[in-house]
């Protein structure tokens, strides 16, 4: 099953901002695809109408090939997991799970059997006589991920299935998320902000932005290519940087990086650069490209944060090992020399 | 024990001060509540326990008893009906006019019910709107059983939906969406998910909506014509007898309607007032 949505168009307002404008992808057979974007994207409606709990204004939702855009939700056969799980919180663990199957009239013995076999699979078989509230939150998930799964839907709907849960629970729910695909092998779509969250659960990836698709592709195409300035300062946290084109050059903190094509000199730009793609150095060494004060130095587990003031006034955020940190003896109120060289430049007017 | 006496200390008055305090509330409900409650059963059982069932077995009394029973086993299925589809649609719905229909539901609450008896009378009256229809069809509303059963509607509508309408809007619609996601039906998403998580502030709703239709007087007064064994409901016999000095007989079938007051209460205690949690 794939899912290919053209067009859609939905705004909730009269007069005011579509919270979907014009946003089509295609999400590939048998893979988890993931919407990323920030709150407020459009993520979670375009989530929505492909569920059939929204109707969009304009464009289609095509499920193998067919257009359902009009089909009611009890008929589109979609298995939803909802933010907050959603659970029947008046119903057992089992009744929740059989719910689905006894909505669609399954004979009851089949329905036992079915219970079973879904809450093995989630592992929670000695659970089914609790009520949700009895449960943890990883628990709940897990329920509510059986509950989607028990009508045997073609396309399962994820918004935003991890954001409640506390960070160690959320790794292994990925996992376990990451086996149950390749068990089901069922086509995933999964809505999140957690930008660390959609390379490791997914294959393709759509980022969206004010109601808009901004780029889609591998993960790591988008990591290393990214098409406009908001998946560039996005994806890896970004630090933006003004500058402007000369001789033909970006000229930004004492470098002067390749510009894309039609720039011409006096064009302002911005740059983007991930903090761990920064190169600093003892003032001492080596001369690169610039120099800038060690304003804040922040280690969070083996990792060390810097907060680096540029000559031009503007702060860069910048990312090292501790191992690094180390050996280049670096402390706060100190210089340090800057690389930006594997800085995104992209030319004012690309921002849409 | 020593939490206890350390949160006396962080949170509670010195002990004169809420010895004031207890004794003022008790006070005054003993003196607003307690006092006139006793006083209607001692004022019932004044004449002996023969004169107040006697009271109570007369025929007009009976006839009474009967009409406020029918009026409010016509009214509160109606409201139960309509306050829970008024409070879902203003629930999951947004749509031109909401507000104002939010508002129209309270107006039978902010109208004195005299008022809202003549409304009836207006429409209804033989010089009313529907008046001369109405009187051409041969059917009689006002001063009739029929005008008694819609102003006691009109008056008690806003019970069920007041309750059930916040305890809906916080509850969200995300199970019921779940519900249709996994192929339920409208019905099937209502009975098994909607009712089961509205059914206490529901039942709350249903009691207090049944407590002031038998004991509305206003409206019912108004559109009643007062006519003994025919238009009577209990509160309207209560005050005929009292004003006739049948001052036993007033109070014992007062202590009727106050009976159920009692059982209105026990019931809150039962259902509570808020909904279980989401």
């Amino acid at each position: 099953m794939s899912v290919v949505v053209d067009g859609l168009c939905r705004r909730f307002q009269r007069g005011g901002p579509p919270a979907v404008g014009n946003v089509s992808f295609s999400a590939p057979d048998g893979a988890i695809t993931t919407l990323l974007g920030p709150s407020g994207s459009g993520k979670t409606t375009v989530l929505r109408i492909v569920a059939g709990l929204e109707v969009p204004d304009a464009g289609s939702v095509c499920v193998d090939g067919r257009d359902c855009t009009r089909v009611p939700v009890r008929e589109r056969r979609v298995g939803f997991v909802f933010q907050g799980y959603a659970l029947f919180p008046h119903m057992s663990v089992r009744e929740n799970v059989a719910f689905g199957l006894e909505a669609r009239r399954v004979a009851r013995g089949e329905t036992r059997r079915r219970v079973d076999e879904l809450l093995s699979l989630v592992q929670l078989g000695e659970f089914g006589d609790r009520r949700p509230s009895q449960l943890s939150g990883g628990q709940q998930q897990r329920i509510a991920f059986a509950r989607a799964l028990a009508t045997e839907p073609r396309v399962l709907l994820l918004d935003e299935p991890f954001g409640a849960l506390d960070a160690r629970v959320r790794v292994e729910l990925r996992e376990w998320l990451l086996r149950l695909h390749e068990k089901t092998h069922l086509m995933t779509l999964l809505v999140t902000h957690d930008q660390d969250e959609a390379p490791e659960v997914s294959q393709h990836v759509v980022v969206m932005h004010e109601g808009r698709v901004q780029q889609a592709g591998a993960p790591q195409e988008l990591y290393d290519r990214p098409a406009t300035p908001f998946v560039a300062s996005f994806l890896g946290g970004a630090s933006a940087l003004q500058g402007r084109v000369e001789g033909g050059r970006a000229a930004v903190a004492g470098l002067h990086l390749a510009v894309p094509a039609g720039a011409r000199d006096g064009d302002s730009f911005r740059v983007f650069v991930r903090p761990r793609d920064v190169r600093i150095a003892p003032t001492t060494g080596p001369s690169r490209a610039t120099n800038g004060l060690v304003e804040r130095l922040l280690r969070i587990g083996g990792m060390a944060r810097l907060d680096v003031r540029l000559p031009s006034g503007e702060a860069v955020a910048v990312e090292v090992s501790q191992i690094e940190l180390e050996r280049l003896d670096v402390h706060e109120g100190e210089q340090v020399n800057v690389d930006l060289a594997a800085a995104k430049v992209f030319l004012e007017d690309y921002e849409i | 024990m020593a939490p206890r006496s350390f949160s006396r200390r962080a949170v509670g008055e010195s002990t004169p001060a809420r010895l004031v305090l207890v004794g003022t509330a008790l006070a005054f409900l003993a003196l607003f509540v307690a006092l006139p409650v006793a006083a209607v059963f001692v004022q019932a059982f004044d004449h002996g326990v023969a004169a107040y069932f006697a009271a109570i077995r007369e025929p007009d009394a009976l006839a009474a008893i009967r009409l406020t029973l029918l009026t409010a086993a016509i009214a509160v299925p109606l409201n139960t009906v309509f306050g829970v589809a008024a409070a879902w649609l203003m629930s999951r719905y947004d749509f031109p006019g909401r507000n104002l229909l939010v508002t129209l539901v309270d107006l039978p609450f902010s109208v004195s019910p005299v008022i809202s008896g003549l409304i009836f009378i207006l429409v209804f009256g033989a010089q009313g709107v529907l008046g001369g229809v109405l009187t051409q069809l041969g059917v009689k509303v006002v001063f009739a059983v029929p005008g008694i059963v819609l102003a006691t509607t009109f008056v008690t509508f806003p019970f069920v939906a007041r309750e059930v309408l916040p305890l809906m809007e916080s509850q969200g619609s995300a199970p019921e969406e779940a519900a249709l996601t996994l192929g339920a039906s409208g019905w099937r998403t209502f009975f098994k998910v909607t009712l089961p998580r509205i059914r206490s502030g529901l039942l709350y709703g249903v009691v207090l909506c049944n407590a002031r239709a038998m004991g509305e007087f206003g409206a019912v007064s108004v559109v009643s014509g007062h006519i003994r064994g025919e238009t009577n409901t209990l509160p309207l016999h209560v005050e005929i007898l009292y004003n006739e000095y049948h001052f036993t007989a007033a109070f014992a079938v007062a202590s009727l309607l106050t009976l159920l007051a009692l059982a209105t209460l026990v019931a809150r205690r039962l259902f509570g007032g808020a909904g279980e949690p989401p």
